[in-house]
């Protein structure tokens, strides 16, 4: 049931983190570096964010601020997942289920009625898990041994599924519309302005992404239980 | 200005603060907190945080993935296109990667 269920989202984690493979040896990661990223993070944005500021000997307070505001979602889907948990999953259950609590892994079990037990959690993480660190080696074993030529063609692919994600919503949600719109012009300005292009880029992230999200909530606040139902088309 | 080298000691430090801040966000709330966040204003702004993120991430960084501007001008207009008529992840992925692809073989190959 829980195998079922984590299958596709496992095939869609190994395309795109065999994307992330290799934008990380492209970014001068050796391979295992790249899996151990892959196998403790499970974050496509925050793991792509963090691997200039990695190659570059970025900060660690712009790194662990860039992971602060892009996964802080993943807090509000853990308080609202726990909610569902029966009594099989105890306090260390929740140690290595916290782990692996993905969008996708919430959008599935949110959508369940009944409350949810460790063995089906167990099982919908295991697929999603291994698409996810496999792709990873895949990726980065790819990035390697293939020609530069197709390593360059291939680095669009990260970037061209994150366009494969929000545009969708956009098209059915105008402030979702909106909400990029204003970060795209926000993030031109940070790149070409003077001043502004010195910025780091992990604080391009934060800064961008506040501006919009909040222009965004304060003009047009989601209705309640919006957070999660259209979650599913979002990725890691 | 001395360049920077990744040593396997620093990456693990890096590994580290980004792993651990990831890790508490995701564990401390399913740890203690047993009551949901209702406040609107909040919900609305981590809805729309990923959908910032990912486009602030995007452009005007695939622009760039080639030395070749139209390179990744011509993969973004065709990832836009094909992704607004619901085609697949890795439909939309592979399609923008060949048009990469492309491109620079027309220009290393055939224009040179």
């Amino acid at each position: 049931m829980g195998i079922r269920d984590g299958m596709p989202i496992g095939i869609g984690y190994f395309a795109i983190s065999f994307a992330f493979g290799i934008m990380a040896t492209a970014s001068g990661l050796t391979v295992t570096e790249a899996i151990m990223i892959s196998a403790l993070n499970l974050t496509s944005a925050g793991q792509l964010a963090a691997l200039p500021i990695i190659a570059t000997g970025g900060s660690l307070i712009e790194l662990a601020l860039t992971q602060l505001l892009i996964n802080l979602r993943y807090s509000l889907m853990s308080i609202s997942l726990s909610q569902n948990f029966d009594k099989s999953i105890r306090t260390a259950d929740r140690l290595y289920l916290s782990l692996t609590l993905t969008d996708e892994m919430f959008a599935v079990s949110i959508g369940k009625d009944r409350p949810l037990g460790k063995r089906y959690l167990l099982a919908l993480l295991l697929l999603p898990f291994l698409g996810w660190t496999l792709g990873t080696a895949a990726g980065a074993i790819a990035g390697n041994i293939l020609p530069t030529i197709i390593v360059t063609a291939l680095g669009v692919s990260m970037y061209a599924m994150f366009i494969a994600i929000i545009i969708p919503v956009a098209k059915e949600n105008k402030a979702v519309a909106l909400c990029i719109l204003i970060s795209i012009i926000l993030s031109v300005c940070f790149e070409y302005l003077p001043y502004l292009k010195n910025v780091p880029d992990g604080f391009v992230i934060i800064i961008c992404a506040l501006i919009a999200s909040i222009t965004l909530a304060l003009l047009f606040p989601i209705s309640d239980e919006k957070l999660g139902d259209s979650m599913e088309s979002e990725v890691a | 200005m001395e360049e920077f080298t990744l040593t396997f000691g620093k990456f693990l430090i890096y590994l580290a603060v980004m792993a651990g801040v990831t890790y508490l966000l995701r564990l401390l709330p399913m740890l203690f907190i047993r009551k949901k966040i209702t406040n609107r204003f909040i919900r609305s702004v981590l809805y729309y945080i990923p959908y910032s993120v990912l486009a602030v991430m995007t452009v005007p960084a695939i622009f760039y993935v080639s030395d070749n501007i139209l390179a990744g001008v011509l993969a973004t207009v065709v990832a836009v296109a094909l992704a607004y008529f619901g085609k697949s992840l890795i439909f939309v992925a592979l399609s923008s990667a060949t048009t990469v692809l492309i491109v620079e073989i027309v220009y290393q190959f055939i224009l040179n």
